[in-house]
């Protein structure tokens, strides 16, 4: 379990860091390294070269504004999660964040770093892609923003190109009327899960206006999918249950060594019924608390 | 007066060192040793037609490269087989390097050494084998049906059939009112130590003595295996036991190809080498436990009491058998338990699988055992509509009947008598522990909620204490410190503290001035090893007839010191001094200064001793019966085990939409005789119940048809974390002291895994009202069993099973 061998390089510009980049066809960029390394000891992975983006200024950024929270590429989950105006601006983030694997690797793992891994099964890709967020990347050809929407094309394969680094995440902050929940259900405490959902939902009095959830581990690539008709007449154990079949209409649930494809299913129907409730009920307590105020 | 710290809760000495990180292990020896790796097979049967390793030899770094071809004398012979058995009669063990055939995935091709192991890893990339495959038999339905064979000169893919009778099984069973049929299985886990395997060498040339340091649960059986490999008198070969990250059975088998391989590349390279597993390697090529079917059939009367029970299992293990049968004899004679069963039939067939080995892993079969024993009780139970605590009452060992002899054979292949213990007592302690009787109104609050919830007991019988012997030198040094070595080796259990609790109570001397060294085969060459919950019982007993020698020695000494009657005196704080009085005092280690004619004054001890005068003129200094020096040895040897028990007891709920299992109350009664260090004991039953938990809920070694291990990582093998171990277990004590021992106790290591298959399974069956008759379980599979059995709503009373025809219906 040791890395076949490769040469490292540890810019102090993003500038440099983009140049060697853009120079190595088959570099990889180290950033938390928690998926990374990993893959290297076990010799599934073997670039030619790490980019170490560790010594890069300015990227461990949380920055709160009233649109939402931009996450630098150096930005560990645990800052995220600790970051007190972040949580409040976006409530989703808490939520997932507290079930990214152990706090052991969330000091390390990066949020962005997460996002361009692009794996199905992790949290973050899919509140990214339930929020409609977006990503910043540069590359020596200059920056651009790639939506949420346009960002994970296959398995662990994003729209990225090979000389581009994600140096920031945007995450939206909680829209006027809106509710966030999230839930998953792993074999053990922090494993990645069989099954999990993030929802957004928004409502108008007791009225559901907008309801749509994130899918992790129950199809190729995060999936978000629209859920607003099912709760066209209210939001009851009938509407729920219908809206977990509208959600596997539109995913694929399989089976690996820990779970059947029938159970993920079952879990898809039970976590959205669970989920779609707690989103609409934070929704329908922020606007009562507002109207207290 | 020194206070005894027999049965005191003594704080571990050897915490502060492991958990600050301070542990030395072999991995942290001999820094600069040439590092090493492991072709490994990734085809779990194939010929191997060809190996190159040119591409290898001119690599930088690369110091040697191995391969069967290379190995000559003993080492090109198979591995040993360890405990052979006459029914062991299709025994095969594995090459130290592949020999034309590997036969699991993980099996050692080539060896490779280098300046580090990154190197070394390279190196191993670079060998190319030319193999023809051959089919693969994998699990043991594939194994049974033997359309593929492991070994083509074993016929049927059996190595071993072994039957047992006691009366006449089936004929009780025919002539019984009621009968029933079992189908049980149990899955593949492993010991998964934190540190896997790990062994250093060197070889010192002017002394022309070879030094291994191995993580090992046997210095003195290393010692041997590789002496004897490599052709060298055991008298040129040290075998020391670091600390070691854990052990948990796996480590007592050896010698491993590694074991052999790095003393050899050691000798001829004369530079010290190392392996060190990792991870990856631990999974594919250690060793597994567990995996068994079986078929009970059991005959009783109206009370559940059994009249005949016949068991039938088939044991898979794997790709060889070195360990011979020990874990299937264990099954098959540990699984009667607290039981007399008037008539018993046992027969196994230990079959051969293109799998990793299997070999003892902490229970060692027992937990198959009581899993195929305890579902049996539950179903008698619920076919008979009693509560289950009744059905085991009815069949229990009564405490006036011991020692109480099944007329089987054991594994150290001595009759199973059972020494001593009071299964009822322990039933009625588990009852009130778990809140037995009153659990029927828990679960109706509970169902009132919405919530289901389940209750499982299962009791269990341990072998411990295994034979044929350790032994213990205990020295008092002139400065009064204690040094005491006994040979079997220390993996994390609290060896130090409680072998010095044993000295410091027969020497009267400060707990703090002992030192206690394990597995050092220059200390004490002659031991047998860490395994079979057997270091308290075995060394701590030697530990303690050699220190009540040094304790006598040195009252004899004292006695002629200080003119006094050896019988007047006492020792307290480490001073001797005639009991009730104030008169002059003398310290041990004067003694220990008085004990050796050779008085060279080096320091003050020295000094203050030339005030005493010991010995007779007319003797020689040391006399004719006498050694120099203030030393006990001795060594214990038991004529058979001891025979420690338990129950457990859980509440588990289950989540009606998710199947999600948790654990509500985990209780636990454990009967091991006098407890050394109460503390301890607890501290073996929570790390023995957090690995049956995840042998139970969540650890499996999943093969796939072509016998590749899917889940070879903690990423995918799903040893519990501390969230999936219940945050308390309810402990309760009861002490019958063994009449076998001095101390009178019993083994603690193995007991806490030993029934949890068994009652997580009850505790399932419970809350779902449905048969569990394979374990492990996930909540996927319980929501597959769900949807089979389309339960509504739970009945939990009821467990369906089919009942075969009666007696009458049978005969023609």
């Amino acid at each position: 379990m040791k890395p076949a061998p490769f040469s490292y390089r540890r810019p102090g510009t993003l500038q440099l860091a983009l140049e060697s980049l853009a120079g190595e066809p088959d570099a990889k960029v180290l950033a938390g390294g928690q998926s990374l390394i990993p893959l290297l000891s076990m010799r599934l992975a073997a670039p030619s070269m790490l980019i170490d983006i560790n010594a890069l200024p300015d990227l461990d950024h949380v920055t709160t504004a009233a649109d939402g929270v931009r996450v630098g590429a150096l930005a560990r989950h645990a800052a995220v999660l600790a970051d007190q105006d972040a949580v409040r601006v976006q409530p989703l983030l808490a939520k997932a964040l507290a079930n990214v694997a152990h706090s052991t690797i969330r000091n390390r793992g990066t949020s962005v770093g997460s996002l361009v891994h692009a794996d199905a099964a992790a949290e973050l890709p899919v509140v990214l892609r339930l929020l409609g967020g977006s990503l910043d990347v540069a590359s020596t050809r200059g920056r651009r923003t790639i939506a949420a929407e346009d960002l994970y094309v296959g398995l662990l394969e994003t729209s990225l190109r090979h000389d581009e680094i994600a140096v920031e995440a945007f995450f939206p902050a909680l829209a006027l009327g809106e509710g966030v929940a999230f839930d998953e259900v792993a074999r053990r405490h922090g494993d990645y899960a069989m099954c999990g959902v993030a929802a957004l939902v928004q409502v108008d009095g007791d009225r559901v206006v907008r309801a749509r959830a994130g899918y992790l581990s129950v199809s190729e690539v995060p999936t978000v999918i629209e859920l607003t008709d099912a709760f066209s007449v209210a939001v009851d154990e009938e509407s729920l249950a219908a809206a977990g079949e509208m959600a596997l209409a539109g995913l694929d649930p399989q089976t690996d060594i820990h779970a059947s494809a029938d159970y993920r299913a079952q879990l898809v129907r039970v976590l959205t019924a669970r989920v779609l409730r707690s989103a609409y009920d934070d929704a329908r307590g922020r606007m009562l608390a507002r109207v207290e105020r | 007066m020194t206070t005894k710290l027999f049965g005191a809760k003594v704080p571990r000495v050897e915490d502060d060192r492991l958990l600050r990180g301070n542990g030395r292990y072999a991995d942290d020896l001999m820094p600069g040793a040439l590092e090493s790796a492991v072709l490994r097979s990734p085809h779990a049967h194939a010929r191997i037609v060809h190996i190159d390793v040119d591409a290898v030899l001119d690599c930088e770094g690369v110091h040697a490269v191995y391969t069967y071809e290379d190995l000559t004398g003993p080492m090109a012979a198979p591995l040993p087989l360890l405990i052979p058995h006459p029914a062991l009669t299709h025994g095969r063990t594995q090459y130290a390097l592949a020999k034309d055939e590997v036969n699991y995935v993980g099996e050692a091709i080539a060896f490779v050494v280098a300046d580090d192991r990154y190197l070394a890893e390279d190196a191993i990339g670079k060998i190319k084998v030319d193999y023809e495959f051959l089919p693969p038999v994998v699990g043991i339905d594939n194994a049974r049906k033997a359309e593929r064979l492991v070994h083509d000169d074993v016929p049927g893919n059996i190595g071993a059939r072994l039957e047992q009778n006691v009366g006449d099984a089936p004929a009780a069973i025919a002539a019984a009112p009621h009968r029933l049929e079992l189908d049980l299985v149990i899955e593949r886990s492993a010991s998964t130590p934190m540190e896997g395997r790990a062994v250093v060498s060197r070889w010192d040339p002017d002394q022309a003595r070879l030094q291994v340091w191995s993580s090992t649960q046997t210095s003195t059986g290393v010692r041997a295996a590789v002496a004897a490999q490599l052709g060298l008198d055991l008298g040129q070969v040290d075998v020391i036991t670091p600390d070691v990250g854990g052990g948990f059975g796996v480590k007592i088998n050896h010698p491993w190809p590694e074991e052999l391989l790095v003393p050899l590349a050691a000798i001829a390279l004369g530079r010290p080498v190392r392996f060190t597993e990792d991870r990856r390697e631990h999974f594919i090529s250690s060793a597994h436990e567990r995996q068994q079917v079986q078929h009970i059939e059991v005959g009783f009367d109206d009370d559940g009491r059994l009249l005949g029970l016949d068991v039938e299992f088939w044991h898979d293990h794997g790709a060889y058998t070195p360990y011979g049968l020990i874990v299937p004899i264990i099954t098959s004679t540990q699984l009667l338990g607290p039981y007399k069963p008037d008539n018993y039939r046992v027969v196994f067939e230990s079959l051969y699988t293109n799998t990793v080995i299997v070999t003892p892993y902490r229970g060692a079969g027992r937990p198959q055992g009581v899993y195929a024993m305890e579902r049996t009780m539950d179903a008698i139970a619920a076919y008979l509509k009693k509560d289950r605590t009744e059905i085991r009452a009815t069949n229990f060992i009564q405490p006036d009947e011991f020692p109480y002899d099944h007329q089987l054979v054991f594994q150290d292949g001595r009759p199973l008598v059972y020494d001593s213990g009071d299964y009822p007592a322990l039933l009625e302690k588990i009852k009130a522990l778990v809140g037995w009787d009153e659990f029927e109104q828990f679960r109706t609050e509970m169902a009132a909620e919405g919530r289901r919830v389940g209750l499982g007991l299962a009791c269990y019988v341990e072998g411990t204490g295994v034979g044929p012997y350790e032994g213990a030198h205990v020295q008092i040094e002139t400065s009064g410190n204690v040094k005491v070595a006994t040979g079997l080796t220390s993996q994390g259990q609290g060896h130090q503290t409680v072998f010095a609790q044993l000295v410091a109570d027969v020497l009267g001397c400060s707990f703090e001035d002992i030192e206690i060294v394990t597995g050092d085969t220059r200390r004490m060459p002659y031991a047998v090893g860490t395994f079979a919950s057997r270091a308290a019982v075995m060394s701590g007993s030697a530990i303690h007839l050699a220190a009540t020698r040094a304790r006598e020695k040195a009252l004899r000494i004292a006695a002629d010191a200080l003119e006094a009657d050896a019988a007047d005196l006492e020792i307290v704080d480490g001073i001797v001094s005639v009991k009730g009085t104030t008169g002059p005092t003398i310290s041990l280690g004067t003694l220990a200064v008085l004990s050796n004619p050779l008085r060279y004054a080096f320091d003050e001890v020295s000094k203050a001793a030339t005030q005493f005068s010991v010995g007779r003129p007319e003797k020689p200094p040391v006399a004719e019966d006498d050694e120099p020096g203030l030393e006990g040895r001795d060594f214990y040897s038991p004529e058979r085990s001891t025979f420690a028990s338990g129950m457990h007891a859980v509440i588990v709920e289950t989540d009606p939409d998710t199947a999600e299992i948790k654990i509500l109350k985990y209780a636990v009664v454990h009967d091991c005789g006098h407890l050394i260090n109460p503390m301890i004991v607890e501290g073996q039953i929570h790390g023995g119940v957090a690995q049956g938990v995840g042998g139970a809920l969540y650890e499996r070694m999943v093969y796939d048809e072509s016998g590749q291990l899917l889940n070879a990582s903690f990423m995918d093998f799903l040893m519990p974390y501390v969230t999936e171990v219940p945050e308390s277990i309810d402990i309760d004590h009861l002490e019958t002291p063994s009449p076998l021992n001095p101390l009178g106790i019993k083994g603690a290591g193995e007991a806490g895994v030993i029934p949890s298959a068994a009652v997580f399974a009850a505790a399932i069956e419970d809350a779902e009202g449905f048969p569990i008759t394979t374990m492990p379980i996930s909540p996927s599979e319980l929501f597959e069993l769900r949807r089979r059995h389309s339960v509504v709503e739970p009945t939990h009373a009821v467990v369906e099973l089919v009942e075969t025809t009666t007696p009458e219906e049978d005969s023609p």
